[in-house]
């Protein structure tokens, strides 16, 4: 199991179908699998559903996939980072459905957790309630979220072990855990690979069981911009 | 006083009760940490820092940043979480105050801050979650938009964020208070006239106790 573990972004990516639905961690650029999101530049794979908060920045991180018209339809809480998303979606050439990123967040840990969606107070009375359904709980008005799953998850973390285990990077966590546990394959692109022992049992975020492919990242998100670090 | 924005600023910071967990939005709000002590509050940031500060130059990291995407620095004790717990934080009535931007408020204290139809803005990010879940909501805004139009209006034009009652208003020109029926104009900043006031504002309010006097 050990060494079917570890592989590179184009093996990780290659069992990826036409058509599937990919959680994608990240805020913005920031704790984004740059490495695995680049693999997907350089595949013929169409017809793409992204989970993910926002769809990367103009022609960087997911922001190249959706100028390759390789979306079709992104699910995120914030795509005015990339004033190309707008663009495309007035065109006609993707599909949008907009969250709340609380609620974008808690769908994506209810889909990882087996539960099938959840009441929450947010949104309600706005237009981002239409078409849901709505219930009174102790008085008060609540909206019904269903729960997101994927096919794949390509997240990022600091750091994993050879088992799998995976330990994050300040804010650059954000999204990463609970996509690591909602999707059928999780990818995890890290900074560094170590050996199993080396983590602290107490500070592992990401338990290895969540966990099928470990990539080692060769983009990394600098001051001045994405840097290779190969 | 530098300009009106840290007018705005310093008068929100006194809003703060001591040893409170506070969430900054974007642009006015963001100042607000320069007029609040330390040691008395934990700022929040929704991307999942508690204890954010202000960062050197020499000390900037591109994966530590705040909501707007901002470096930030790590106050001592400071502790990250993912986004779910997050937002958990703030929907399960955790932080005590959101300090937050505004497109227009209506008389009900219903706010719009993220959507203006007929522009390319697709995005909601934290702010549903934020007016719903924050224990006291502060905004902090210009009396009026660029265009000298009212902010401060009987009834939302721009998609509401949420149905839940705003608490406090601070503008360049007034402060109001919610009484649990209506705004109650209770200052005047700066060198404002509540004919001023009057003027530039067609929410629904009433003038507090000596405002406006002398």
């Amino acid at each position: 199991m050990t060494n079917e573990l570890i592989c590179t972004a184009k093996e990780a990516v290659y069992h990826i179908d036409d058509g599937a639905c990919i959680m994608v961690g990240g805020f913005g650029l920031i704790g984004a699998p740059l490495t695995l999101i680049d693999a997907l530049t350089k595949s013929d794979l169409y017809d793409l559903t992204v989970i993910s908060n926002n769809v990367g920045e103009a022609g960087k991180g997911l922001g190249m996939l959706l100028r390759q018209g390789k979306l079709n339809k992104a699910i995120g809480s914030y795509f005015t980072s990339n004033r190309e998303v707008a663009k495309a979606y007035h065109q006609g050439q993707i599909d949008l459905e907009l969250l709340p990123q609380g609620t974008f967040s808690e769908a994506i840990r209810a889909g990882g957790a087996g539960i099938g969606g959840f009441y929450t107070k947010t949104a309600v009375g706005t237009e981002l309630a239409y078409g849901k359904e709505t219930k009174v709980i102790d008085g008060e008005e609540y909206l019904f979220e269903k729960a997101l799953t994927a096919d794949v998850a390509l997240i990022r973390a600091k750091k994993a072990d050879r088992k799998g285990n995976l330990v994050y990077y300040k804010t650059a966590r954000n999204f990463n855990p609970m996509m690591a546990t909602a999707a059928r394959t999780v990818i995890a692109e890290v900074d560094e690979i170590v050996e199993v022992g080396e983590l602290l049992p107490e500070e592992i975020v990401t338990p290895h069981l969540y966990v099928d492919q470990v990539v080692q990242s060769e983009l990394v998100l600098t001051k001045d911009g994405v840097k290779s670090v190969v | 006083m530098s300009n009106v924005k840290d007018m705005i600023a310093k008068r929100a910071a006194e809003e703060i009760k001591p040893n409170s967990i506070v969430n900054l939005g974007i642009g006015i709000p963001t100042l607000v940490a320069d007029y609040l002590n330390d040691d008395h509050f934990d700022l929040h940031t929704e991307n999942g820092l508690l204890g954010v500060s202000a960062v050197r130059e020499d000390d900037i990291d591109p994966l530590r940043v705040n909501a707007g995407k901002l470096p930030v620095g790590e106050a001592v004790g400071a502790a990250y979480f993912h986004s779910a717990d997050s937002f958990a934080m703030i929907r399960g009535g955790h932080v005590d105050a959101a300090i937050l931007g505004a497109l227009q408020v209506d008389s009900k204290g219903r706010v719009a801050n993220w959507a203006i139809p007929g522009k390319d803005i697709i995005g909601v990010g934290g702010a549903m979650d934020l007016l719903v879940g924050a224990k006291k909501i502060i905004i902090t805004t210009r009396h009026v938009s660029k265009d000298g139009s009212p902010k401060l209006v009987g009834e939302c034009t721009y998609p509401i964020t949420s149905t839940r009652i705003a608490d406090t208003i601070i503008t360049d020109l007034a402060v109001f208070q919610w009484n649990g029926e209506k705004y109650v104009l209770t200052e005047l900043m700066g060198d404002a006239s509540l004919e001023e006031v009057v003027n530039n504002t067609t929410l629904d309010f009433e003038v507090g106790v000596n405002v406006g006097e002398g």
